[in-house]
């Protein structure tokens, strides 16, 4: 059955299709790291001191920290003189104040890839602030938002206007001294993306950003802050895909949720950041810290992921319930091929009485990939009534993938009720040959049996961003009849 | 429709069929039997195409053309549908789904448009009828958590829908209790017409009564050893298989 294989093979070894390269001007500050490089980028944002002190504070902590190496990736060690720390478009300087003014060159990168910005945000209702390197370069829909009270834009951008609400929230749920690369973030992360919904008050679009990395070795520390207050609803969109290059480049994000009281936020991340090539060079490190905070009573977060890119992703996007009936969801597919590795999964931390978290994971392992699924559930003493359900699904292709499943349970309260499930399956050659016999291509039919793996965690994406999804995986989706 | 010439085939460099010469024309239903290892259903499988075997020698000819050369899903194009002994599984994939995927598939190699939902739904409606079968099980992943049974009828509901040229229902019997197999008969029964062809591949002559085959080859150590009539099926039944694979003589015998 040798030809057989050789021919799935070929099915999973497509190459990656969003490879091309922007030459935009960058302004790069020198490779390479020291207190003097963060007052460098500080002082270039034009941040007060608190923020200043508190990019010391962390570069200072980090020093004293080591590379974690717990995760199931493998990679060369990182030399973290040799990253360049900030970089941001040159055209940015005057401050594009609408579309028109926005590069061309970045606008036709958007188009390659089949995100036409003005298109997407007048078709599809969605507001854009585009994150091209380290600089948001467009934002759209602000007025409409601000009408509502709703504060979306860059990073930057909230610590010159809003610095209390920053100040205030700014590392309350993944403190500076979380973990190494959580720390690196805090000390010269350069932009991201703020919100803030105020009580009551209903998001009515949802919020888009498109991250990219583009300047030939620079690592990029996004910094995302979302805050929804009392009563308030927002559902977020993060979605990226990278140009080719050959070396690798770290990526140490760090979101933060906060959910207020009786508050719900939706974060949905669609990742297809460059995986590296065939045999396993170049591709992304992507190594990002994600938590969510239920700090009041009723509130919700949910975290949906589509993770196909990246040469070693190590993401953990997680919910601490602490508030009274709050709950917390983790869906995810990630899809791993060549000599792609992803440790990834969640933490769900119950602190209140009665709180609820589901976590449905899905790992798809092609090729030599390697895929694990690691996760937390930690129900506290307090927890009373706690609810926890699991479910870790694994789908191998070929014979020479991995999948893995590390599952940890901590419970402290006697009442509480955790449940996990798990499966590991394969697509065989006679599943192939079942749909082939039926006149279906194999190709074709991969796509259908991924996809139809993938089902749970696709339905809970926003209709948008389902298509991406669909169109990341190569796949028909199901459910369009009956 | 099938013209089979001197084909030999082997899996694993090890022979299965050594020399089999068949000729299938249109409206004729052919029964193909055979004690356990004679190599049925590698005849059934090399047909639809399946890679795990090699064709070491000789020809098949379908509605003129060289059946070899074309992939498995082409050979479902070109209307050959194989029915299996063992369907497979597949989690996740809703058993219409698959279903509309397979019959755009055939008409739009046939040039024509795909049928939209409700077209569809009608037909597929229309054939569960037939085979007896509850609306639900559409629903449901292909296959999976189907009683032995169900899965049989699952085959003949796609044959159904598919409306094959040449049926290769492999085994179509087993294990299907009298009840299923009147069933499943009476919708093989129902498709037979003068352009179709079906061959059917079986080990026993019960489901033959049921559908009656125009003939009858018994298969041994890879070859035909003997064609008859319907009544070479009831021959078999009384006499077994033993005396058949003694007049084919000795396996590993030159082809």
């Amino acid at each position: 059955m040798a030809s057989s294989t050789v021919k799935l093979d070929e099915l999973i070894s497509q190459e990656y299709k969003h490879g091309f390269f922007t030459s935009v001007e960058t302004d790069t500050v020198p490779r390479g790291l020291s207190e003097d490089v963060i007052r460098l980028i500080s002082a270039k944002k034009g941040e007060p001191d608190f923020l200043l002190e508190w990019r010391l504070k962390a570069y200072r902590h980090w020093l004293t920290m080591a590379e974690p190496h717990w995760a199931t990736v493998h990679h060369p060690a990182i030399d973290y003189q040799d990253i360049t720390y900030y970089s941001a478009p040159k055209s940015r300087q005057d401050g594009p104040k609408s579309l028109d003014e926005v590069d061309p060159e970045l606008l036709r990168t958007y188009e390659k890839l089949g995100v036409p910005l003005e298109e997407r945000a007048l078709l599809a209702g969605v507001a854009v602030d585009a994150v091209f390197d380290s600089v948001s370069v467009a934002t759209t829909f602000k007025d409409k938002l601000a009408g509502l009270g709703i504060i979306f834009c860059s990073f930057s951008e909230a610590v010159r206007e809003h610095p209390e609400l920053v100040r205030q929230y700014l590392g309350s749920v993944v403190p500076y001294t979380d973990n190494f690369f959580a720390s690196l973030n805090s000390a010269v992360f350069s932009d991201g993306s703020f919100c803030y919904i105020p009580p009551g008050v209903r998001c009515p679009m949802e919020l888009s950003t498109y991250f990219r990395i583009n300047a030939r070795n620079t690592g990029q520390f996004e910094r995302t802050l979302i805050i929804a207050d009392k009563g308030a609803y927002v559902s977020y969109l993060e979605g990226c895909t990278a140009p080719m290059r050959d070396e690798n480049q770290l990526h140490a994000a760090v979101v933060e949720l906060i959910a207020l009281e009786d508050a719900q936020i939706k974060y949905a991340t669609v990742q297809n950041w460059y995986p590296g090539d065939k045999e396993g060079h170049g591709g992304i490190y992507n190594f990002v810290t994600k938590r969510g905070d239920c700090r009041g009573a009723n509130s919700k977060i949910s975290w949906t992921q589509v993770e196909t890119g990246s040469a070693i992703t190590w993401k953990y996007p997680s919910v601490i319930l602490q508030g009274d009936n709050a709950v917390g969801e983790f869906y995810s597919v990630a899809l791993t091929n060549h000599y792609q590795q992803a440790d990834t999964g969640t933490k769900m931390i119950h602190l209140g009485k009665n709180t609820r978290s589901t976590i449905l994971s899905k790992g798809i392992s092609a090729g030599h990939g390697s895929n694990a699924y690691r996760g937390l559930v930690k129900v506290a003493k307090s927890a009373v009534g706690a609810r926890n359900y699991t479910q870790c699904d694994s789908l191998l292709l070929g014979d020479r993938c991995a999948a893995h499943t590390f599952p940890y349970i901590e419970v402290k309260n006697p009442t509480a009720r955790v449940e996990h499930e798990a499966s590991t399956s394969r697509i065989g050659e006679d599943q192939l040959f079942y749909c082939q016999s039926r006149g279906i291509a194999p190709e074709d039919a991969v796509s259908m049996i991924v996809s139809g793996f993938c089902k749970e965690v696709f339905k809970e994406l926003p209709m948008e961003f389902a298509v991406e999804a669909q169109k990341l995986l190569g796949v028909s989706l199901e459910g369009s009849i009956g | 429709m099938l013209d089979i010439r001197n084909l030999h085939v082997s899996i694993n460099d090890k022979p299965i069929l050594r020399g089999i010469d068949l000729t299938v024309r249109a409206g004729e239903v052919h029964a193909i039997m055979g004690p356990n290892g004679s190599g049925k259903s590698t005849l059934a499988h090399v047909l639809a195409g399946h890679e795990g075997y090699t064709v070491t020698a000789g020809e098949v000819r379908y509605l003129g053309r060289n059946l070899l050369e074309l992939s498995p899903e082409l050979r479902a194009r070109e209307g050959i549908f194989l029915a299996f002994q063992y369907p497979v599984e597949i989690p996740g994939v809703a058993n219409i789904y698959l279903l509309k995927a397979a019959v755009n598939a055939l008409r739009q190699h046939r040039g024509e448009p795909e049928l939209d939902a409700v077209d569809f739904l009608a037909l597929v409606k229309d054939k569960l009828k037939l085979m007896g079968m509850d609306t639900d099980l559409l629903y449901r992943s292909v296959n999976e958590g189907f009683s032995g049974g169900e899965k049989k009828r699952n085959e003949i509901l796609q044959m159904a829908v598919l409306e094959p040229r040449l049926a290769l229902l492999d085994e179509t019997d087993s294990g299907l209790d009298i009840d299923a197999l009147k069933v499943v008969a009476g919708g093989v029964n129902a498709m037979r017409s003068p352009e179709r062809a079906m061959v059917l591949v079986t080990h026993y002559q019960r489901l033959l009564n049921y559908i009656v085959p125009d003939q009858v080859h018994v298969l041994a150590q890879g070859r035909i050893a003997l064609s008859g009539g319907r009544e070479l099926a009831l021959e078999l039944e009384n006499r077994g298989y033993g005396w058949v694979e003694a007049a084919a003589g000795p396996a590993g015998g030159g082809a």
